[in-house]
């Protein structure tokens, strides 16, 4: 692989790296005005569509796609809503580019906003970020001083006003349409689609929904060109259809249990090794890894066996996995038991349901205090079999349930349970020597305040 | 006209016709289960029960293309072409794994709980669900809480379907319910001193499909299953809702909503609902008396008030005697009577008196019509059929004469004997107007309760009370509604029909539908009463509209 050199993170070490004169200092902002003065929306979803550049917020959807579902010749107003709800264990990537290189962010927002011909966009902000909140609202209020948001903006007719909006911690709020309920002031509990955001979603208007590094992308794809951004990256697999490649640069975080956790930039399509043994020094501890998850927990888990997968949009799927996700790569190693690893998957999934459809809020918490029975002592045999089968139900593949936060839930209980199940049983049979085997109804086990 | 395939089956849907799988299914006999979907609410397709398999057949080839997934059934149009499938093995699964999800954290304390019987997560569970619990986890609280006063919560019975949440928001617009915490802990529940508190509350009870909201009226009152529904009409305004009056043995345990387009809905106001109680009360006149010329002589004061007792049977011709001889007649005609009741008294009146005043009863006002944001209107006229009267009086030629008239025309010492109906529930007339009657040869009124004017009569008859009576009321948008009898009146009492039948000297039982067939044969403005008269009603201005 040639060396790569860093372009989202080029401002991370940077002395005043977040400030807009250094930001200018790198180039930024000129393709902006560049942007505004000769391209018309149209050509500027057209050039994020041929950029190949697909949404980094998880799902992987085309961007420049995702701009065309706006209604033609809409009266407005459009919204564009830049998702910085970072919650996904593990997941770290908006808040560097938040806090080293936000006006590469606000740029890449503004460029959307323009394509989309959104006059108002929001940034929806987890909570936990105090100091991207402090970044990003001087960068705002720098870029306003210097008139690249407000009214006619630079003189080419084109107005943009951001709003940066603060969650209250939930993982919901990540969801696009739990986003948007959460930015009208309601409870975040994802909408039924259709219609999707597109034709009606904040305020019941046309709305884009972009993830934080998906911004810093269309800035980047602005500055550097269509064929730059295809140049990194992975082709469409020609074999099938469905793929559209997976272009551009990612922004991996990597963290677990390796020499050097943190926010590597690489292209998309380097393996999980590679990331690990290259960027990361390795496993720490000289150990070897038992498991890693791609991206983010409910992506479920790869064994070391499959580490060699390319974390591109479209590798992780093929070894069983739900998919990227947000490139979160968590690595655990030999001496971590993978029980304590579902479990406490479980127990997040269980506090963060948003308790909306049947099959995830029930199924998350059956599946948590499943799980504190077998770390309890008391587990059987039977219960991987229904662990598998909540698994199953949950994430009924594709959606049985409004959003996608039932299969992210199962995902590792379903991914465990099939490449680990010999070390549950294991577990199952030394904890309860004496009650492993059995299989009819035991005495209901004590409530155990998990949450 | 769109075809929907259900099952296999073809069904036709009307051309302008949103329908959603759940009702297109239904027309073709399928129960697809769902909790949170409602007619009358926003869809938020959260319980997953209603889950089916989709398709669409393509027009031209004929060709099915199903939809990969489960989709929700209450979610998804159903559309020409639309290929709906209840009964697959997939969905099967999916309904069971629901049902089993949901009694996780269920009590099942049905011995004990009031829905039992008319429990959806009963019926489902038995029709989908599965016999063994696998969740062998600690059972259950069962904890309640008041969160008004009409409303009890069981809070752990409840399995989040947000219907009644739904409701506060979008029909009553008062919005005191709301889901507090989140995942399996969510609860619905009350800003702490915001009570559910407003004229619908009673609804959220019905809207619930499991017992998690219980009615403080109805609550440990009666099993559901001895309870026997007649459909009836609420007597409580004008708005004239359609309702079931649910007893038992001559008992009202409780009034519940029937579903009419064309009148309330799928709603009514806990004034009506809970409008029953009086039927009950230990006050109620029981029996015909008459006061005796002798009975000043007894020489204590309370004989003003003492009446003989007449059986039923002599009350049909001494009643008749009385008034002949008194003189000139006028008759109150209460808005609480029926139509055919109505026209049997201006007839019994006629004959006792060819030039008999009539005029139409006490209405009673309560406040201004309140309509709430969902649709649903509270009438201020307190009585379920003015209408219907004035157009009874008119066929005698005295449609405008209005209860202050008749005061005035007896007050004048226009009327030797005056017949008074009334039979509203709350106390309705002063003393003061109530001595304008003073002084007459022959004082009738037919009543439920005491009042100052039942001080003066010299004829004590009872009334009887709505779900006792039987015929047809016309509400104050001219649809007029037949019902039943749900209840006998309490022993001995004679339904105001039945005297009036006796009087008129009609042979065998009293017969309403006869009476009303009579009606619309022999006027314009009750001509739509003719034949059978569907439940939900007959607008009676429909045929006047079509010859216009």
């Amino acid at each position: 692989m040639p060396p790569f050199k860093p372009v989202l993170l080029e401002a991370v070490g940077v002395a005043d790296g977040n400030t807009l004169a250094s930001y200018k200092s790198r180039g930024g902002y000129a393709p902006l005005e560049k942007l505004l003065a000769e391209k018309k929306p149209g050509d500027v979803v057209e050039m994020v569509k041929a950029s190949g550049l697909r949404g980094r917020g998880g799902a992987g959807f085309s961007t420049g796609l995702k701009w065309t579902f706006l209604p033609k010749d809409h009266p407005g107003p459009i919204y564009l809503c830049v998702n910085a709800d970072e919650s996904e264990p593990g997941t770290f990537n908006n808040r560097i580019l938040m806090e080293d290189d936000p006006h590469q962010v606000i740029e890449g927002t503004i460029i959307s906003a323009y394509a989309t011909r959104a006059s108002t966009a929001y940034i929806y902000l987890r909570y936990e970020y105090p100091r991207s909140w402090h970044r990003l609202q001087a960068a705002i209020d720098e870029a306003y001083a210097a008139g690249y948001l407000g009214k006619n903006i630079k003189g080419g007719g084109f107005s943009l006003d951001i709003y940066l909006h603060r969650g209250a911690a939930a993982y919901i709020c990540g969801e696009e349409t739990g986003l948007i309920e959460s930015l009208e002031g309601k409870r975040a509990w994802p909408r039924i689609k259709p219609p999707f955001p597109a034709i009606e979603g904040l305020f019941r208007k046309p709305t884009v929904v972009n993830n934080i590094e998906t911004m810093a992308c269309v800035a980047q794809i602005a500055r550097r060109g269509i064929e730059w951004f295809k140049s990194i990256g992975v082709p469409a697999d020609p074999n099938n259809p469905r793929d559209p490649g997976s272009y551009g640069p990612k922004l991996y975080c990597l963290s677990g249990h390796v020499e050097k956790p943190g926010c590597y930039e690489a292209p998309l399509g380097i393996t999980a090794r590679q990331l690990i043994d290259e960027f990361g020094g390795g496993v720490w501890k000289g150990r070897t890894a038992k498991a890693v998850i791609p991206g983010g927990i409910s992506m479920g888990l790869m064994t070391e066996s499959e580490l060699d997968t390319p974390l591109d949009f479209a590798g992780p799927g093929k070894v069983g996995c739900l998919g990227l996700g947000t490139a979160a790569v968590v690595v655990i190693d030999d001496q971590t038991s993978i029980v304590d690893v579902i479990h406490n998957s479980c127990r997040f999934f269980a506090h963060e349901s948003c308790g909306q459809c049947t099959p995830c809020r029930e199924g998350t918490s059956w599946s948590l205090r499943m799980l504190e029975r077998i770390k309890a002592g008391k587990g059987r045999l039977k219960d991987l079999d229904l662990l598998a089968e909540i698994g199953n139900t949950m994430g009924m593949m594709p959606g049985s349930t409004i959003c996608g936060l039932a299969d992210g839930a199962a995902w590792p209980i379903k991914n465990a349970i099939k490449k680990f199940r010999g070390e549950f049983e294991d577990y199952i049979k030394r904890t309860n020597p004496s009650g492993w085997m059995v299989t009819e109804p035991v005495p209901a086990l004590q409530i155990v305040e998990a949450h | 006209m769109p075809t929907v395939i259900v099952d296999g089956q073809e069904i036709e849907i009307g051309a302008d016709e949103r329908l959603n799988c759940i009702e297109a299914a239904r027309r073709a006999g399928k129960e697809i289960p769902h909790y949170c979907w409602h007619p009358g609410l926003s869809v938020v397709a959260s319980c997953r029960m209603c889950l089916i398999e989709t398709g669409t057949r393509d027009a031209a080839t004929g060709k099915v293309t199903m939809v990969p997934k489960l989709v929700p059934g209450c979610q998804t149009p159903a559309k020409d072409g639309t290929v709906i499938v209840t009964e697959s093995q997939l969905v099967k699964e999916s309904r069971a794994r629901v049902e089993e999800a949901l009694l996780i954290d269920h009590p099942i304390d049905c011995p004990i709980c009031d829905k039992a019987g008319e429990c959806l997560l009963q019926d489902y569970h038995f029709e989908h669900g599965q016999a063994e619990r696998r969740a062998d986890l600690h059972p259950f609280t069962s904890r309640k809480r008041d969160v008004g006063p009409t409303v009890t919560l069981f809070v752990d019975r409840c399995i989040m379907c947000t219907r009644c949440v739904r409701f506060t928001r979008e029909v009553s617009g008062t919005s005191e319910l709301m889901v507090t915490s989140r995942g399996a802990k969510e609860e619905i529940d009350v800003f702490p001193g915001y009570p559910l508190d407003n004229k619908l509350s009673g609804n959220v009870v019905d809207l619930c499909p499991v017992g998690a909201l219980g009615d403080k009226d109805f609550l440990y009152q009666q099993r559901v299953w001895f309870l026997k529904r007649e459909a009836n009409v609420c007597g409580g305004c004008a708005a004239g809702c359609s309702i079931h009056t649910e007893h038992n043995q001559d008992t009202v345990y409780r009034l519940k909503p029937r579903e009419n387009m064309h009148v309330n809905k799928w709603w009514i106001c806990d004034e009506g609902r809970y409008g029953w109680h009086h039927l009950h009360d230990a006050s109620r006149i029981l029996e015909a008396g008459r006061r005796t010329a002798h009975a000043s002589h007894q020489g204590n004061g309370s004989s003003r008030s003492s009446f003989d007792p007449v059986e039923w049977a002599d009350v049909v011709t001494r009643l008749h005697d009385d008034l002949t001889s008194a003189g000139r007649l006028a008759v109150a005609v209460s808005p609480q009577l029926t139509v055919e009741e109505a026209w049997m008294l201006c007839a019994v009146a006629r004959l006792i008196d060819a030039d008999a005043y009539l005029a139409l009863g006490f209405v009673p006002m309560g406040g201004n019509d309140e309509t709430f944001p969902g649709g649903f209107t509270i009438r201020g006229e307190k009585c379920p059929n003015r209408i219907g009267v004035e157009k009874v009086l008119a066929l005698y030629g005295a449609g405008d004469n209005s209860w202050t008239d008749l005061v005035a025309h007896v007050a004048a010492g226009k009327a030797d004997a005056a017949w008074i109906t009334s039979g509203h529930p709350a106390a309705w007339i002063e003393t003061a107007t109530a001595a304008s009657f003073n002084g007459l040869k022959q004082l009738v009124v037919q009543d439920l309760f005491e009042s100052p004017l039942m001080q003066l009569a010299t004829w004590k008859l009872p009334a009887t009370g709505f779900a006792e009576r039987t015929g047809t009321w016309v509400n104050i948008a001219h649809r007029a509604q037949s019902f039943g009898q749900a209840i006998r009146p309490p022993a001995g009492v004679w339904p105001e029909g039945r005297l009036l039948w006796n009087m008129l000297g009609r042979r065998g039982l009293y017969d309403p539908v006869a009476i009303r067939h009579e009606i619309a044969a022999s006027s314009a403005s009750f001509a739509a009463l003719a034949g059978d008269m569907p439940a939900t009603g007959i607008d009676l201005r429909i045929l006047q509209l079509a010859s216009s």
